[in-house]
């Protein structure tokens, strides 16, 4: 069994982003970029999936600038054997390569590659749109297991326990299918030495994408980005009974 | 323009998140129509008859619809989108797993997550986990939106009475296959629509502790929520969690007891009207957003809390 797994650079989880002063973007110069902590999962649930003995081979794809090679390694570093970075100039958190382009991309890949399993974050964390999984699978015709916080795989069949709102369901998925993947399905692993060194040597093909037939048009132009409406700190109150004295003749909310 | 709201419900009654995404809806303006999609669901329509400002309920019921899978759900849509300019789903999970599908179909590139509408096709929408606000226009000639609900007031559920008019669903895709469902069972309103939340962090210590925050929610009659710290650790389950990466929260009330206020879980709750912190960390951030303060050990103050309300 082929897995692949596309993955997205993206500002790291920990940096607290500044807006550009002109709010046309986010300030991206010398932040620094990890992989989607979502599409982490993905690849440590991919490597998890291999070292069961259930698959053979896993194929990760970025979209990105020449910089994406460093997700892609840091993927092979967990375990991945391959890697494709499609290269574009575009701005890929807002307003250039959008998730129907991206899900374009991945479609035109996997018309090459077959893979019988595409595992990816439900979401990227620059631009929250959790869309990308579910257009793919929309575009191959294949089974969603969208936000899956477990995932097995018994020959062709796919169980996938899904976080919906108010608890979780169970689904079984027709293969190939798109899973994507929600917090608890895993603990990625933190890469070691030797395994960061052995990355290096592991194959990367850089394309473009008019190799696949594609430019990334946009379609949801950013007019402006702000910062949010910052909430304004309020009172510390002296105990318990201040506490209550004040939501019920105050703030009346009780 | 005429719109077109995916209704979410399960089958038995609509929920509020619905009646939110038609707030939106009222904001762009125009003929505003629902789709109900799922299984011996007539009474849903009904109810969604009756829901104020709606123009006509589509039904389309049937068994394979029961679970109302993405795979199912989408071809529906793209049926029915020709004659709509907008197409608006709740950004719940259910939205959330539907619409791209039904959009990717379409050729159309979705708008997630808006919370506020400038024009019939300029939105505001939180990005970054809501470190920023990006306006975004869109060019598609059918605009596919999901809404969170906490961004628009919800419309009356009652003083509507559109007319019902039946889909004719056509064959299953049968792509997946329903196994089970294990839902939270709860006495407790539902946290995305609760008046007051009562949230517990890691300060709370234990499973066996969060027992204090489950006895002034319910002495409050208020939903339980908790930070992603106190879900890692394993105190409540996953659906509890209030933030970026669970569930955004806006009540009129939020207690927040234990929580130090990391941004992720800031992002899920700061537009709730009041918000109450109890930490005993005097410089724990949560304190900046908070409209009233207690610098105080949450294992006194919580019990005393709750015996004097």
């Amino acid at each position: 069994m082929k897995i692949l797994v596309p993955i997205k650079r993206v500002v790291d989880y920990n940096v607290k982003v500044r807006v550009k002063s002109d709010g046309s973007a986010i300030e991206l110069a010398n932040v620094k970029m990890s992989i989607n902590p979502f599409d982490e999962i993905a690849v440590e649930e991919a490597v998890r999936l291999k070292e069961s003995g259930k698959v053979s081979e896993i194929v990760v794809v970025t979209i990105a600038s020449e910089k994406g090679q460093e997700q892609i390694r840091t993927a092979m570093a967990i375990g991945a054997d391959r890697g494709i970075l499609v290269k574009t100039d575009a701005a890929i958190d807002l307003g250039g390569v959008e998730p129907l382009s991206v899900a374009k991309t991945l479609k035109a890949l996997i018309d090459k590659e077959n893979p019988d399993l595409v595992i990816m974050g439900k979401q990227a964390i620059d631009d929250d749109s959790n869309q990308t999984g579910q257009m793919l699978a929309a575009l191959l015709g294949w089974a969603q297991g969208t936000f899956a916080s477990k995932l097995d795989i018994d020959g062709d069949k796919i169980t996938v326990t899904r976080e919906v709102d108010g608890g979780l369901e169970t689904l079984e998925l027709c293969s190939p299918a798109i899973i994507t993947t929600d917090l608890r399905l895993n603990e990625p692993r933190y890469a070691k030495l030797p395994d960061i060194m052995k990355a290096k040597k592991k194959p990367l093909e850089i394309i473009e994408p008019s190799d696949l037939g594609l430019d990334y048009s946009v379609r949801m132009k950013i007019v402006n980005i702000a910062e949010p409406q910052p909430r304004k700190g309020g009172i510390k109150v002296d105990n318990v009974d201040d506490l209550i004295d004040k939501l019920k003749n105050e703030a009346r909310v009780i | 323009m005429s719109i077109l709201i995916l209704a979410e419900h399960d089958n038995v009654s609509i929920k509020t998140t619905t009646l939110n995404t038609i707030g939106a809806a009222v904001k762009i303006g125009g003929d505003i129509d629902i789709v109900v999609i799922g299984s011996n669901c007539g009474v849903v329509a009904e109810a969604a008859s009756k829901i104020s400002n709606v123009n006509k309920v589509i039904l389309a019921d049937a068994e394979h619809l029961k679970h109302q899978t993405a795979e199912e759900i989408a071809p529906i849509i793209v049926d029915l989108a020709k004659s709509y300019s907008h197409i608006l789903a709740p950004a719940t999970t259910f939205g959330k797993n539907a619409l791209p599908r039904a959009a990717a179909l379409l050729d159309m590139q979705q708008i997630s997550d808006i919370i506020s509408v400038e024009s019939v096709d300029t939105f505001k929408r939180p990005v970054y986990a809501g470190n920023a606000i990006a306006t975004v226009q869109s060019s598609d000639s059918i605009k596919l939106i999901t809404v969170r609900s906490t961004g628009f007031d919800a419309v009356d559920a009652t003083g509507g009475s559109a007319e019902i008019e039946n889909y004719s669903v056509g064959a299953a895709v049968n792509l997946s296959k329903f196994i089970k469902q294990e839902f939270t069972k709860s006495e407790r309103p539902e946290l995305s629509s609760a008046k007051i939340v009562v949230s517990g962090g890691r300060g709370v210590g234990s499973k066996e502790n969060f027992d204090l925050i489950e006895k002034l929610a319910d002495k409050l009659g208020a939903a339980i929520g908790a930070s992603r710290a106190a879900v890692d650790a394993g105190y409540v389950p996953n659906d509890y969690q209030v933030g970026q990466t669970g569930k955004i929260v806006a009540p009129d009330l939020y207690i927040a007891i234990g929580i130090s206020g990391a941004i992720q879980h800031l992002a899920g709750m700061k537009d709730s009207k009041v918000i109450v912190a109890i930490n005993k960390d005097e410089d724990a951030p949560i304190f900046s957003i908070a409209d009233y303060g207690l610098v105080a050990d949450l294992f006194d103050a919580v019990p005393e809390l709750e015996e004097k309300l």
